[in-house]
């Protein structure tokens, strides 16, 4: 009869000790003291370099200040308001708040909504854009314009959906003929 | 003991560990040392030339796909986030140390807490000291 019993024991407190570090796990996760910075945050990859070509490009002018001027003004073309500059490093940040809206969302959104599902949808969002230009090549007769853009998103319940860098070819292809437009608009003092 | 006394044990000591620190701690953030804090964020490069340094520094960023939030000249500071599903904000200082060499100090905060390992700071060296063409001397 013993045997039985000690057996029953045994089970309950297997069954405590799963549900005890079950419950370590929800807490450690909920209280996000296991998050730390990702291995490869700092790191140089293969990418990166593929990634400077696609938001770098070349003018050949020794004025920095001029060039400066024009993505000031292209920013301004683009709705954005600056935020920051220091002119003496070639460092332009400017940003602006859009709808997030996305048709394909309301829709899905919607289709839940009749299945008695309430979802988040994404409203609104941060747009930033941070120019640097840099003298550069022999003698410096070359400026170099760098642009990079990123957004953090806001759904309907006013939380983060996502925060990312924008990193479309098309985004900075656009943005590119835009400056090279200001720039010559700027010259002819337009 | 029964279940619900071990459950609440459980429970507070998981909290205990997991550290809910005061307001003050938060704030001063004094759990590492400043000496052990300086010399893991530090390194030395042998240059004077602070423009160039703040502008590779710049670029270093870049390349690690950060977004540029603020430079400034006169103080020698850039502050850049990186978002990739996480936010990352790094400020990174520059000032001279002795007659030939600037001392470079970075600190990171991931998310809502600030990165205190050294690992994350050795890569960021090792990326800057490419651009900059010089060696990061580790300062005692």
């Amino acid at each position: 009869m013993t045997t039985p019993i000690m057996h029953h024991d045994s089970n309950e407190e297997t069954t405590m000790k799963k549900s005890i570090s079950l419950l370590l796990l929800v807490v450690l996760t909920v209280t996000g003291c296991q998050s730390t910075i990702p291995k490869d945050a700092l790191v140089m990859t293969s990418e990166s370099l593929a990634t400077r070509q696609l938001q770098t490009r070349k003018y050949a002018t020794t004025q920095e200040g001029d060039i400066l001027s024009a993505v000031a003004g292209v920013l301004q073309d683009m709705g954005f308001n600056l935020s920051e500059s220091e002119s003496g490093l070639g460092v332009i940040v400017a940003s602006k708040k859009r709808s997030a809206v996305d048709a394909g969302q309301q829709a899905a959104a919607v289709f839940a909504a009749l299945l008695g599902v309430v979802t988040y949808t994404d409203k609104e969002q941060i747009m930033r854009a941070s120019v640097v230009t840099r003298p550069y090549g022999e003698e410096n007769r070359y400026t170099s314009v760098r642009v990079t853009f990123q957004r953090v998103v806001w759904n309907t319940a006013g939380q983060i959906s996502r925060s990312e860098a924008l990193e479309d070819p098309e985004i900075y292809q656009g943005f590119f003929d835009k400056l090279s437009k200001s720039i010559f608009l700027e010259a002819q003092n337009i | 003991m029964n279940k619900i006394t071990r459950t609440l044990l459980c429970t507070t000591l998981a909290l205990g560990t997991a550290g809910c620190a005061t307001t003050q701690e938060r704030l001063l953030d004094s759990d590492v040392s400043q000496v052990q804090i300086r010399s893991i964020q530090t390194r030395a490069f042998d240059t004077t030339d602070r423009e160039t340094t703040l502008r590779t520094v710049i670029a270093t960023l870049q390349d690690l796909s950060f977004v540029i939030d603020k430079a400034d000249a006169v103080l020698g500071s850039v502050s850049a986030t990186k978002l990739d599903n996480y936010s990352l904000r790094m400020t990174v200082t520059l000032r001279p140390r002795g007659e030939s060499q600037l001392l470079v100090r970075a600190n990171g905060q991931y998310n809502i807490k600030p990165v205190t390992e050294p690992e994350p700071y050795q890569q960021f060296f090792t990326s800057l000291e490419k651009a900059m063409f010089l060696t990061a001397h580790q300062v005692d």
